[in-house]
Order: C-alpha cells, then sequence, then structure tokens
C-alpha cells in the first residue's frame, strides 16, 4: 500500500530559520530518510518552496499566491518539469480543462529527491 | 529545534502583525512595544508548558492588550485587576480575531508599522534602524553591530528617531487604494536600503543578517499584498543576489567579478525562487524598476557560464530601466552590456558625456579603463585607473581596486 505523507508548518516561522537552524532539521531528516531507504521504504520526495513563489489556476484564471480557500482539500499532486511559470501554468490549464473544479497551486519545488526503492515499480499503482 | 528556539522564531514572526495591531489600539508605539513584549514574557512562562497556541499571533495581540490595559488600570487604581483566567482563557476570543488575521486590517497594520518608519524626515540610515527595531525586533546591539557604530550611539539614533517620528502625524485611517500603494512604494525603497546595507557589507558577518532580514519582510509584504508585480520583483532581485553571496568572494576574502564567479556555488534554492516570482511579476504586464533590475539579475541567473550571458537582452533591459528611472550610473552600466555587444569602442563613446555626471564615481573610471585597455590605449588606460584609485572610499578599497586592475593589465599584455 503507498501512502503519501504531507508536511505543514508555518511558513513565515520556517523560512526564517537561519541556515544553520534550516541544516539542523533537513540532516535530522535525513537520518530518518536514510533508514526508510534502507527499509526500502522511501519513494520520490521533495520539499516546496515558500507560497510566495506560487501562483493558483482556477478555472481560466490565475491568482498570484497560493490556494487559500479552506472548503476544498488536497486530492494528488503532480511533479513536472518545464520552463518556466507559463510552461507550468499551461500544463496546470490542461489538466484544468479536463477537471474544471479543480483548483491547481502551481509551486517551485526546492528540493527533489527521487524514489530510492530498490525495486521501484515502473507501471501505475493503482488503491482502486 | 529546542522548545526555546521554536518559540523564539514564532514570535519573531508575529512581531510585525502583533505590534501592529497592537498600535493600531493604542495609537503609541512604546505602549506598544511594550505589551508585545510583556506578551512574550508571558508567551515563555506558559507556552512551553500548555504547548503553543493555534494562532500564536493572535494570542500575542489578545495576551499584549490586556496586559497593556491592566498596566494602565494598575496605574489609575480606578478598578480591580481582572482575575489571570480572563486573560489566559482565549479560545473563544482567539478564534474570533484569527477569523480577522487574514483580513485587510492586518495587512494595513503591517504597512503602516513599515511605513512609520520610512517618515521622510528620518535619514535613510534612521529609517532602517527603526525599522530593525520596530518590526523585526533586532536588539539593539545587534544593529549597532550590523551598522559598526557603538551600541550606546545606536541607542540614541533609534531614540531621536523615535521621538521624531512620535510627532509626526500617524496616518491611522485604513489607507485608500493610492494611498496604500504610495505606502507600499516607501516601504519597498526602506527594505531595499536593508537589503543593500548588508549586500555591500560583503563578506562582513555582522551586516549579513540584514539580507536575510530584508527578503523576510518582503516575503511577508508578498503574502499580505500577494499580487503587486513590484513587490514580487523586488523580492526576486534580493533572492538572485542573495544566491550569489557564496560566489561573490574567494579564499582570502577578495570580491569576485559576476563574469568570473563559479556559478556552481550560485544558491538553486533562491534562484527558483527568484526566477518563479519574476515570471509571475511579468505576467502582469506593469513594467516597474525592480521588476526590471530583477530580470536583468534573472537574465545572469539563467545563463549556465558567464559567455553564455544574454547582453543584448540586458542591454534592452537597461534602456528600459533608463527611461523609468534616467541616471549616468545606469547608462554606465548599460555600456558594459554595449560593450559586449558592439565592442569597446561603442561603450566608451556611450560613456563619455558621463564624465561630468559622474566625475566623483570610481567606478565610471574603473569601467572607461577596462574599455580604453581593450582597444590597446594603455596609456590613456592606466590614468583612467588611476583616478578610479584616487577616487577609492578607503585605502583597502584602493588596494582592492589596485589589484583587480593590475591582473586586468597583465591579462591585456
Amino acid at each position: 500500500m503507498l501512502y503519501s505523507l504531507l508536511c505543514y508548518n508555518k511558513e513565515d516561522v520556517v523560512w526564517s530559520w537561519t541556515k544553520e537552524e534550516d541544516d539542523a532539521v533537513m540532516s535530522r531528516l535525513s537520518v530518518v530518510h536514510e533508514k526508510l531507504v534502507k527499509e526500502g521504504k522511501l519513494g520520490p520526495s521533495l520539499r516546496l518552496l515558500p507560497t510566495t513563489a506560487a501562483a493558483t489556476l482556477r478555472g481560466s484564471m490565475v491568482i498570484d499566491g497560493p490556494f487559500a480557500e479552506t472548503k476544498e482539500q488536497l486530492l494528488g499532486f503532480y511533479v513536472i518539469d518545464v520552463e518556466n511559470l507559463d510552461a507550468a501554468l499551461d500544463v496546470a490549464k490542461q489538466l484544468s480543462a479536463a477537471n474544471p473544479t479543480s483548483v491547481y497551486e502551481v509551486r517551485p519545488v526546492a528540493l527533489f529527491v527521487p524514489d530510492a526503492r530498490p525495486n521501484a515499480p515502473k507501471d501505475v499503482i493503482r488503491a482502486y | 529545534m529546542t522548545d526555546l528556539s521554536w518559540i523564539n522564531a514564532s514570535l519573531t514572526a508575529a512581531r510585525p502583525q502583533a505590534v501592529g495591531a497592537l498600535l493600531r489600539y493604542f495609537r503609541d508605539m512604546d505602549r506598544a512595544e511594550e505589551a508585545f513584549q510583556d506578551a512574550c514574557l508571558r508567551a515563555l512562562k506558559s507556552w512551553p508548558e500548555k504547548g503553543p497556541p493555534r494562532d500564536p499571533t493572535a494570542w500575542l495581540i489578545l495576551v499584549g492588550r490586556n496586559a497593556a490595559l491592566d498596566g494602565v488600570r494598575k496605574q489609575s487604581r480606578n478598578t480591580e485587576l481582572p482575575p489571570d483566567e480572563a486573560i489566559s482563557d482565549l479560545e473563544d476570543a482567539e478564534s474570533q480575531l484569527a477569523e480577522r488575521l487574514d483580513g485587510s486590517h492586518y495587512r494595513d497594520d503591517v504597512l503602516r508599522l513599515l511605513f512609520i518608519c520610512c517618515h521622510p524626515e528620518l535619514p535613510a540610515t534612521q529609517q532602517i534602524a527603526l525599522a530593525l527595531r520596530i518590526v523585526s525586533g533586532l536588539t539593539v546591539a545587534q544593529i549597532a553591530r550590523c551598522f559598526l557604530v557603538s551600541e550606546a550611539a545606536m541607542e540614541q539614533r533609534i531614540t531621536r528617531a523615535k521621538a521624531r517620528i512620535g510627532k509626526a502625524e500617524v496616518p491611522f485611517e485604513t489607507p485608500g487604494a493610492v494611498e496604500r500603494a504610495e505606502r507600499l512604494g516607501a516601504v519597498a525603497a526602506m527594505i531595499y536600503l536593508i537589503f543593500n546595507e548588508g549586500y555591500s557589507g560583503g563578506r562582513d558577518q555582522a551586516r549579513a543578517p540584514l539580507c536575510d532580514e530584508a527578503i523576510r519582510l518582503t516575503r511577508l509584504l508578498l503574502r499580505l499584498f500577494p499580487a503587486e508585480p513590484e513587490i514580487m520583483g523586488l523580492a526576486a532581485l534580493m533572492l538572485l543576489k542573495q544566491a550569489r553571496l557564496p560566489a561573490r568572494f574567494d579564499a582570502e576574502g577578495e570580491a569576485v567579478l559576476l563574469e568570473d564567479q563559479d556559478r556552481a556555488l550560485w544558491d538553486k534554492k533562491l534562484i527558483s525562487e527568484g526566477l518563479a516570482l519574476i515570471d509571475k511579476a511579468m505576467r502582469h504586464n506593469r513594467p516597474g524598476p525592480y521588476q526590471v533590475q530583477a530580470a536583468i539579475d534573472a537574465t545572469h541567473s539563467r545563463a549556465e557560464t558567464a559567455a553564455q550571458t544574454d547582453w543584448a537582452g540586458i542591454e534592452g533591459l537597461y534602456v528600459a530601466l533608463e527611461r523609468m528611472q534616467p541616471s549616468p550610473v545606469i547608462t554606465l552600466n548599460r555600456a558594459v552590456a554595449v560593450a559586449k555587444l558592439h565592442g569597446p569602442e561603442a561603450a566608451l563613446a556611450m560613456i563619455e558625456p558621463l564624465e561630468t555626471p559622474l566625475a566623483g564615481y570610481f567606478p565610471y573610471f574603473g569601467a572607461r579603463g577596462a574599455f580604453l585597455l581593450q582597444l590597446g590605449r594603455n596609456h590613456e588606460a592606466r590614468s583612467a585607473f588611476d583616478r578610479a584609485i584616487s577616487l577609492a572610499g578607503s585605502a583597502q578599497e584602493a588596494a582592492h581596486i589596485r589589484r583587480h586592475l593590475d591582473r586586468l593589465i597583465q591579462q591585456a599584455q
């Protein structure tokens, strides 16, 4: 069974950490990451840049800033590799056209760690 | 991270909104600051035991306000103190207050707090010192270290600045759209001053926190005003410059020119954030000086090697910047791009008329010397370089220019 773990925190506090504080948290996390890698449990993981760098696509409207409503819940996410924000928004628009009621926040990635499982599946895995 | 450093980070993050709201209640800076201090002391006592509140900022505002009102009551001896439970039992009041935290009230509170520090009668250094003290909550000792002055001198400077703004009319009514835009512009300029104070300090550890603080304040403004392209531009500009910090100095502490920097050392996280922001800003089609400057830095950031730099793009951006803010320094910078595109002769002709306005500006003679050297006019180049050295601000700076120029001359031979 695949699970995703979503990490939440107060962004203004986290992005005010000094480099030393940030490094300390990241190195404590990397101990856990390494253990999970050894156990063959860790799939891809990533750290996002702050929401101030985000833009959000709602229907055909691009709104500056993060997804801010509390009525909707996070359903899933994509990682895409594109040239710039316009190209990312273009992908979001294609998804939005296929799924018009969903909102897409476009947020740059700070750190991407690929799937570390030894026999990482190449096929789609479905829980349903 | 320990409990205590988590709490300290929360208090720092909450400070601009909390002090801004308390200032709105009390309309008195000293009282607002004292109230916030009180609230912080109570937080340090209460949070480790009870755990942090759901909304630390709302908690601090409420507790700070109550503490200050207690103080007023104590002084007037009219009424009995309210029981402590009235202060600590915050659930309902806190959620009510939290509702409004996202609202425009708080946006304008933070903006007002920053704007007060930008009082036009205050010289730039006092504006910065005041903002660092009141908004960022740096200690006087920390600020004094940034400005290389004694703590007593800084204390005096801040006290004087506070006295000055105390007398000024503080605009408490909710600003209209035009007023708000003007305030944002003044605040952005002040934040950029903070950044430059740190950036020009180079490798000086004491001044480095200024750059981080300026970025933190701009991210705060962006959260409050997410659709302002110039604020995005300012953030991008600072992030892209800050990204180069690890490459700006060599092992001996010598400054390394942009085109000689090891680009592998540039901070990719900061660059990604800066590029995302400038992309976002440009979508608005409302260009401004910060956006154009950020776009120039973005062009450098996108070039994998110095040789791959899009100089034509950079020249075009400098033309746009010259139109927005005509200045001989900008023309001088454009000439550097022109030299790359059309050769040193064209660049030299372009900067000729700048000699009078830039007679005291050493980079002018440095650039002029470099162009002359490229043309093989070594004798004239030498005299331009000598002029640059004579205009250096300090012996250290002069020695630095001399070393750099010696290198240039060696390369040319």
